[in-house]
């Protein structure tokens, strides 16, 4: 399958029932797909009037209580942020995938990782933090959306996919498991807005605005003491050679990791010690991981189809102490595997030249 | 309160004092909307979305459950909850700057995919939350805190007609523009209203009613000299009456091209 199309096919299998989105390339395949899979299962697809509208429909569907999805690239998604802080605010669960295309402004139609600070450090307005999953594989894809259902539903808190245009462009074998369990118990859905009876429970209001100041400390205290939990329990990471011996490692997430795995594999049957973490879950950063494997190594090079964004959670993780380089590629430009493996050499050398 | 038999709370409506200003006509456009929602028998499967604005605290005013929109995306927000659960009532309410400014987009298109929901939209000519701005509604020469010297058709056109605009769409079923200036203009207004709602319950479209409404705090009169402010300045401007209706087969479809 299309990676755009397993996302979609993943949204249907997790009961899924409303897609609301607005074109935008690379990602078009996405609502194509669930315009015509939707209305088969018995679903709603809406193709709004704008980005800013989609997002809005969103809020007001998960808002009543459905499993709804929409799909965006880049410049689609900054239109998206005004409603993603409100649903934050509201705790309302939606997926958002994002098949990032390089910017900034128009910029491209081509692969890219530029949007890592807008989907893991906020984006919107206002304190809050999003759960942030970023696939590497066509499977993975199709395994972290139905994940992201879950985790949406219960956090009660926006989920992102955060893949790049080759994730969704991509062909590759997809499984879906009929026997699939939920990967978090699925709460009961009673503070949505489903008409009020006058008993049982309260009357649902899906609201973040709170003109007390006391009143909305303690709502965002409440938010906060969410998240605590989230980037405790939620840490996703790929490891690969870490429990052998290496001089450097390498983090990378997405696509690129794919490359660099590549490269990787490659230089180890020279005999050159290299080991590499692929952060799954952005938000929360799997800092424990990347800090105890950096150790072992003494030294990190991040690679990243941006400037530099990922490589300062690195840096958080791993202190001011360890030497890490970066590499990184924007424009839509791809890194090869000849280029990751010249980049891996040129630390190696200085590693050795250090000594 | 519900002990009297002269003046009783309509079920819609919580019993709680409102922050609305003096000689404000929210809560009597808030009242006709909770005793048609009784009315129509509807108020326990109804679901309101309140803006940015005046009435951005609707949801502790109706006894229903309730969502709070961005500033112009409450037909947006209507639109997901009506499409994720067709069987309730969705209604937004909505002031001029929220729906005619921010959300002309949301607004236009939600009237027309034919979204089956109810949208009121009260008219006051200004932004009333927000101290007295100019707002797309409001009338030439008009003095708000952004015009001071009175709105300047040369710089910021003519005042907006929604209903006028939406009506020109082919999808809608229900447009009309009321006002609650008078007591007789207040009863057609509220039979508006529960003919809007109708439409809606009877699975029909999307319908509008406009409000005409004052803003004496903004626009710096007393209540009673805003009403006849309203009458004189907004009124000929902004006309009452039913602009597009399924009954009546008012559509405004163009002629067909002749043939090439």
């Amino acid at each position: 399958m299309k990676g755009c199309e397993a996302i979609g096919e993943a949204a249907i299998r997790a009961n899924c029932t409303l897609f609301f989105g607005y074109p935008i390339t690379p990602q078009n395949e996405i609502p194509e797909y669930m315009s015509r899979r939707l209305p088969e299962v018995g679903g709603t697809f809406v193709q709004a009037e704008s980005e800013v509208a989609a997002s809005n429909m969103l809020y007001g569907a998960a808002g009543a209580g459905e499993r709804v999805f929409t799909s965006s690239s880049s410049p689609g998604i900054s239109l998206m942020q005004e409603a993603v802080s409100y649903m934050a605010g509201s705790q309302l669960p939606v997926v958002i995938v994002n098949i990032m295309r390089a910017g900034p402004g128009l910029g491209g139609i081509l692969p890219s990782q530029a949007d890592y600070f807008q989907a893991t450090k906020g984006g919107g307005h206002g304190d809050y933090r999003l759960l942030v999953l970023a696939p590497s594989s066509v499977q993975e894809a199709a395994d972290l959306v139905q994940d992201a259902f879950d985790l949406a539903d219960y956090y009660r808190n926006p989920v992102v996919i955060l893949a790049d245009g080759l994730i969704g462009q991509m062909m590759e074998p997809v499984e879906f498991k009929e026997d699939r369990q939920p990967c978090k118990p699925l709460p009961v859905k009673d503070w949505a807005t489903t008409g009020w009876k006058g008993d049982g429970r309260p009357r649902a209001i899906v609201n973040s605005l709170f003109l007390d100041p006391t009143l909305l400390e303690h709502h965002n205290e409440a938010l906060t003491a969410k998240y605590d939990v989230m980037a405790r329990d939620e840490v996703r990471s790929a490891e690969y050679f870490t429990d052998e011996d290496y001089d450097l490692l390498v983090v990378a997430y997405g696509s690129v990791a794919r490359v660099c795995l590549s490269a990787i594999r490659q230089l180890r049957t020279e005999g050159k010690r290299v080991a590499l973490v692929r952060p799954i879950s952005l938000y929360p950063f799997p800092s424990e991981v990347v800090d105890r494997a950096a150790k072992k190594a003494g030294r990190v090079l991040v690679v990243e189809l941006s400037t530099g964004q990922m490589i300062e959670d690195v840096r958080l993780a791993v202190g001011k102490e360890m030497p890490v380089a970066f590499h990184g590629r924007t424009g839509g430009n791809l890194v090869t595997p000849d280029e990751a493996r010249e980049k891996i050499l040129a630390q190696l050398a200085q590693k050795e030249a250090s000594k | 309160m519900r002990d009297s038999n002269a003046f009783n709370y309509p079920q819609g409506l919580n019993e709680v004092v409102t922050h609305y200003c003096p000689g404000c006509t929210h809560g009597i456009i808030h009242r006709m909307i909770a005793e048609v929602l009784d009315e129509l028998g509807v108020r326990e499967r109804t679901v309101g979305v309140s803006p940015v604005g005046c009435a951005v605290l609707a949801y502790n005013y109706f006894s229903t459950d309730y969502q709070e929109a961005s500033h112009g995306r409450a037909p947006a927000v209507a639109t997901g909850i009506k499409r994720a659960r067709p069987d309730l009532m969705v209604y937004t309410y909505q002031g001029d700057g929220d729906l005619a400014s921010i959300g002309m987009a949301e607004i236009i298109h939600a009237a027309n995919r034919g979204e089956k929901i109810t949208v009121v939209f009260v008219n006051n000519a200004i932004y009333g939350m927000t101290g007295g701005q100019m707002a797309p509604t409001t009338m030439p020469g008009q003095v708000t805190s952004t015009s001071p010297r009175g709105r300047d058709i040369a710089g910021a056109g003519h005042p907006i007609r929604m209903v006028e605009l939406i009506s020109t769409l082919r999808t809608p079923a229900f447009v009309a523009r009321g006002t609650v200036v008078r007591p007789l203009q207040a009863i057609q207004t509220k039979q508006l209203l529960r003919e809007a709602f109708t439409h809606q319950m009877e699975g029909r479209c999307f319908s509008m009613v406009e409000i005409l409404s004052t803003c004496p705090t903004n626009w710096g009169m007393p209540p009673a000299e805003a009403l006849t402010w309203l009458e004189k300045n907004m009124m000929p401007y902004y006309p009452l009456g039913v602009f597009k209706s399924p009954e009546e087969g008012i559509d405004r479809a163009p002629a067909p091209l002749c043939a090439l």
